[in-house]
């Protein structure tokens, strides 16, 4: 099917700009990760302390303004919002907080599995548990409400605050942080990175590309089509790994990793479970952040919230493992996560499907 | 109230999936042909949703007729 090339293709160069990234700087497995990047700028703009995870990572601004071009090249730009927005800030922070706990977005687990990380594998075990109990809410009922046109201007916003994080970041006033040493201080050329992002968010856009979208499917609908994507991501970089040497199988000493199984299911778990009640992974967030989506745009800085009180409550894990504060946070999330599908569960569904509608000419 | 030029005339069941996110648009037409396996009519506002449905639609061995202005996006299932 003509659709389904085209995100394989997207696929495999997002797996291939992944590796690039790292052999131009990027920390190993960490070619493109929005959790850890979102974090990153959480840090650069000082909202935590964590001095080895603090920059302005162009990929992400690229990611957005590659959808934001895409999008209204293709007319497909829309401002709008309006579902939910505080339930969806809130699942934002608490994804972050299970990605975090894992050391990764969904993306960054596709990639880490590439590199032969297999606590990756664990955490993507514990990633479909995750979709498979939002599953559960969907099929009850679960939703958002619906979404409403908004001013357009109102969509131009979110890219305009990357353009502004991009001027930040080449101008480097003294109140933006820069790790000196550690993850963040790790990276490629801004303007490799940059373009690397804007292709990822303009292919992104075209072909709707979720992590969390291609397990959801595959388990709801028995369709292929987003996972495609996913495997290509995975195919690409192990093939990319392997040429440049990154490819080291096993559990221990990982690149940015821990191995502690247990929470690594459950981080991910978390990050599953609150990305499908959201419909999308953060990766899809930042993409339909800059199509003009609000909704998504509030996720985005709940996600960029949580990064930060995930550092500065030191509930983000470390290379050594996962930290107490975390653990009892990953807890408390799966609880708020629940109580936001089960609050969330709409009653009669099938007013939905009216008979007889009355049409004007 | 729901205006929809002429050729656009609905019989039967219409899902009126406007506005909803991902996957909800696909949910709502799964459990509307669960009820009405002859068919049934999606009205939806985004691209997204609608190519969503019409993989659906297509996976699940319905034809799509897709029917597209200012209101939205019409999609008719049928066997």
């Amino acid at each position: 099917m003509q659709d389904k090339r085209l995100i394989i293709i997207n696929g495999l160069i997002v797996g291939l700009l992944a590796v690039l990234l790292v052999k131009f700087g990027n920390p190993v497995n960490m070619g493109i990760c929005i959790a850890c990047f979102i974090r990153d700028i959480a840090g650069g703009l000082g909202l935590h302390r964590a001095e080895l995870v603090q920059y302005i990572r162009p990929e992400i601004i690229g990611i957005v303004l590659g959808a934001f071009l895409m999008s209204y090249g293709k007319k497909e730009f829309n401002a709008r919002g309006g579902s939910s927005p505080l339930v969806r800030f809130v699942l934002g922070f608490i994804v972050m907080i299970g990605a975090l706990m894992f050391l990764g977005c969904p993306l960054r687990m596709v990639l880490r599995i590439a590199g032969g990380d297999l606590n990756a594998v664990v955490g993507l075990i514990g990633f479909a548990a995750g979709i498979y109990l939002g599953i559960i809410f969907l099929n009850k009922g679960f939703t958002l409400k619906r979404t409403y046109t908004l001013n357009k201007a109102e969509g131009f916003l979110f890219p305009a605050i990357n353009i502004g994080l991009l001027i930040l970041l080449l101008a480097a006033p003294a109140f933006i942080f820069f790790s000196e040493k550690g993850p963040g201080s790790m990276h490629a050329p801004v303007f490799l990175a940059l373009a690397a992002g804007l292709i990822v968010g303009g292919f992104a856009q075209r072909t709707r590309m979720c992590m969390v979208g291609g397990i959801r499917d595959l388990i709801l609908f028995k369709d292929w089509y987003l996972i495609s994507g996913f495997i290509a991501i995975f195919v690409a970089a192990l093939i990319g790994n392997i040429a440049i040497g990154k490819f080291t199988l096993g559990f221990v000493k990982q690149p940015v990793a821990h191995n502690d199984a247990l929470w690594n299911f459950l981080g991910m778990g978390l990050a599953g479970f609150g990305s499908v009640l959201l419909g999308g992974c953060p990766l899809r967030q930042l993409i339909l952040a800059g199509e003009g989506n609000i909704d998504s745009a509030i996720t985005v800085l709940g996600m960029l919230l949580g990064a930060a009180f995930a550092h500065n409550f030191k509930l983000a894990s470390t290379p050594d493992g996962p930290t107490p504060n975390g653990k009892i946070a990953v807890i408390l999330g799966f609880i708020i996560v629940s109580l936001i599908g089960y609050f969330n569960i709409e009653r009669e569904v099938n007013v939905k499907v009216k008979g007889g509608v009355k049409v004007e000419g | 109230m729901l205006k929809l030029k002429g050729e656009l005339k609905l019989k039967g069941n219409l899902v009126d999936a406007r506005g909803r996110s991902c996957p909800e648009p696909v949910l709502l037409t799964k459990k509307a042909i669960e009820a009405s396996p002859e068919g049934v009519k999606v009205l939806v506002d985004n691209v997204t949703a609608r190519e969503n449905i019409k993989r659906f639609a297509k996976n699940s061995g319905y034809n799509v007729e897709v029917v597209e202005n200012e209101e939205g996006i019409l999609l008719t299932l049928s066997r």
